[in-house]
């Protein structure tokens, strides 16, 4: 007979999903399963509405990484007009999605994941939340609460709105950045770098004291994944793809996002709504790889400033190239936080940002439009086909922790077996499970919480999938 | 003084109303010395618990267990707020309706898929004919539109509300922007 375990919901991740554990007679993980469990149905009814809407709607799908979004869809609809938007429209939408890293990245690190570094994985379930750290590291809350603040408030600033600005726009931006909004953003600039440094210096000592989450916080081989400028920087906002393989070859290289579909296909497995997709020249599910902050930072050559740089250095030396656990992902996202004030402050400084030219208008003269960004989580692709006038005849959406999906999976699957012994449960060894889901910041944004059950819901099953039995604990 | 209870969910939302509540920055700190967040994608506590003052609800009713979970937190709460237009009138996700399940399905999983098209079924909800806004299912106590809703609204309702004053929101909302 097998036994099941599910943990459900998953918290302090952005958005809510299950997973299953599958034990065999002796105790030991057979299968691990991440299920996403709500399904919103944005490539259908997107159907029929015109392409300039589609940013905005598109955006809708989530509300953490709305920015990214916009971003994808409105370089998508650049393509349907088939213009070349101004210079500065370009720069506007580069900083707006600099903003949205700072936020969302201190969304993951100091909301939803610090308090298991600084509580410890086996911590009070009760006090391992951002409250609780509230509590006992007032200044450290703060940080993070402020660096969130300033990321939200430049994306209002250029906006006018926090979450889901209607500003970036097909051709460009709505509006030009105000000379008082500039400087409101700029003054901050040194307080929050200040923060950021804070936070490297807080965390490096403190990260890398859990050397077995290290060992197995989807630790092997993958594909990696991200954008690449021209000399092999990192990028989040134009770029070419750039694949590397587990030994740090680079497999696939200045490759076009519009030819996506050569190198990315969707498969579909009947437990999860998410889909697979894969890297297309190995198959399913050989092709498996990651995106995100720890790919971005093994696909690049270098980030291109100064303190990133210096900081990307160190962490090459420390946990090697192609850094390989998942578990990295942490670090890596202050590092591209850093990254981000850095390149607010080159932009920023350039009044050529103040030009009010920001948007190239024309109608549709193209069929397809293909936008690409890198979102916090990783590479995001929207494609939108219309007809002569403009109207979504259909569309496809990869995001980010769709890429991840292969690998999510394979990391429970690594934790489980580690942590999770059939005869002994308990809470710390549950959370490391969703503690590595939580390592790839997944953006589900589709929850389900299922109201009512146990904190631990053991279901199980004879070798016909029939359930037999369902065992309810208290929580540990 | 015994603190508030305070709950979050989230049914068929972006987040963004989450978000927007987060967006009260560092005056989070200072609710949460009048207000205990019981249950909520925030923290760790996985059971829905009794007797909560308030529960925000975020987006539209679209699964089978999307009902079950409204039905049982209406009966453990006071105060049941639908936060942001999905909540409110169904707003995005409810744009799946005029096509119906099957359609939607058939795009995602059939016609954009190129290994393994199927509809997923196993350990999932049910997809239901029909998104709805929260008020079609169970009684709602208070509506703040928007989407999101602006912090500083957010902010306000809540603090009226947990001075036990119901607060008049009109002209500090916007609605589906
Ligand atoms: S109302 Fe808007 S912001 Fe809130 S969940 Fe719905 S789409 Fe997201």
């Amino acid at each position: 007979m097998t036994q099941t375990i599910t943990i459900d919901p998953i918290t302090r991740i952005e958005g809510h999903a299950k997973i299953t554990l599958h034990l065999n007679d002796s105790g030991t993980v057979e299968r691990a399963l991440f299920h996403t469990t709500q399904f919103r149905g944005f490539e259908k009814f997107c159907e029929g509405r015109p392409y300039y809407e589609m940013p905005s709607l598109m955006a809708r799908s989530c509300g953490i990484c709305p920015v990214a979004h916009l971003v994808a869809g409105a370089k998508a609809c650049d393509q349907i007009l088939a213009v070349k938007i101004p210079d500065t429209a370009g720069d506007l939408r580069r900083i707006m999605n600099f903003a949205q890293i700072i936020q969302s990245h201190a969304l993951c690190m100091f909301y939803l994941s610090a308090p298991d570094f600084i509580f410890g994985f086996d911590a009070n379930p009760a006090t391992r939340n951002i409250a609780g750290l509230a509590a006992k590291n007032p200044q450290l809350a703060r940080d993070g609460i402020r660096l969130r603040q300033f990321g939200q408030q430049t994306i209002e600033l250029l906006g006018g709105k926090r979450i889901h600005p209607a500003w970036i726009v097909a051709g460009g931006v709505s509006e030009p950045l105000k000379p008082d909004h500039r400087d409101r953003i700029q003054v901050q600039l040194p307080e929050v770098k200040d923060i950021a440094m804070r936070a490297l210096a807080t965390f490096k000592p403190i990260l890398r004291k859990y050397e077995s989450e290290m060992e197995t916080f989807g630790n092997f081989p993958s594909l990696f994944m991200g954008l690449v400028d021209e000399q092999g920087n990192i990028q989040h906002y134009d770029g070419k793809l750039r694949v590397v393989d587990s030994a740090g070859n680079v497999i696939t290289q200045g490759w076009d996002p519009a030819r996506y579909q050569e190198l990315i296909a969707e498969a579909v497995e009947p437990w999860t709504f998410m889909k697979f997709p894969y890297y297309k020249p190995m198959g399913y599910p050989n092709g498996m790889y990651r995106v995100g902050p720890l790919a971005r930072l093994n696909v690049i050559a270098r980030c291109g400033t100064p303190l990133a740089d210096a900081e990307l250095d160190e962490f090459r030396s420390k946990y090697g190239y192609p850094a390989s656990s998942s578990y990295h992902n942490h670090l890596a996202r202050l590092i591209e936080v850093l990254y981000s004030i850095e390149r607010l402050e080159q932009k920023l400084s350039d009044d050529s940002i103040l030009d009010t030219h920001v948007r190239a208008g024309a109608a549709p003269n193209a069929r397809d439009g293909i936008g690409v960004a890198e979102a916090p989580r990783g590479t995001i692709i929207h494609h939108y086909h219309v007809d002569q006038d403009g109207v979504v005849e259909w569309a496809n959406m990869i995001i980010a922790t769709g890429h991840n999906n292969l690998a999510m999976n394979r990391s429970i699957l690594q934790v489980a077996r580690s942590y999770v012994n059939g005869d002994k449960l308990t809470e710390g060894m549950l959370n490391r499970v969703e503690a590595v889901i939580r390592a790839y910041d997944p953006c589900l944004s589709c929850s389900t919480h299922a109201v009512g059950q146990m904190p631990l819901h053991i279901e199980l099953y004879d070798g016909n999938s029939e359930l037999r039995d369902t065992l309810v604990r208290d929580s540990a | 003084m015994k603190k508030i209870k305070l709950a979050t969910v989230w049914l068929d939302g972006c987040s963004g109303c989450h978000m927007s509540f987060l967006d009260t920055d560092e005056r989070i700190l200072g609710l949460l010395e009048h207000v205990e967040i019981v249950y909520s994608p925030l923290v760790d506590i996985k059971t829905f618990p009794e007797n909560v003052d308030i529960t925000l609800i975020e987006g539209s009713v679209s699964t089978n267990e999307d009902v079950v979970k409204i039905k049982k937190v209406r009966a453990h709460t006071k105060t049941l707020v639908a936060l942001g237009d999905c909540a409110v009138t169904g707003n995005v996700p409810a744009m799946r309706n005029p096509f119906g399940v099957e359609a939607t399905i058939d795009r995602a999983y059939f016609h954009l898929v190129q290994h393994n098209p199927l509809t997923p079924s196993e350990y999932l909800p049910r997809l239901l004919d029909k998104v709805v806004p929260v008020h079609d299912v169970v009684k709602v106590d208070f509506h703040v539109p928007g989407c999101p809703p602006p912090a500083d609204t957010i902010y306000y309702a809540l603090t009226e509300l947990v001075r036990g004053r119901m607060p008049d929101i009109k002209l500090m909302t916007r609605f589906g922007k």
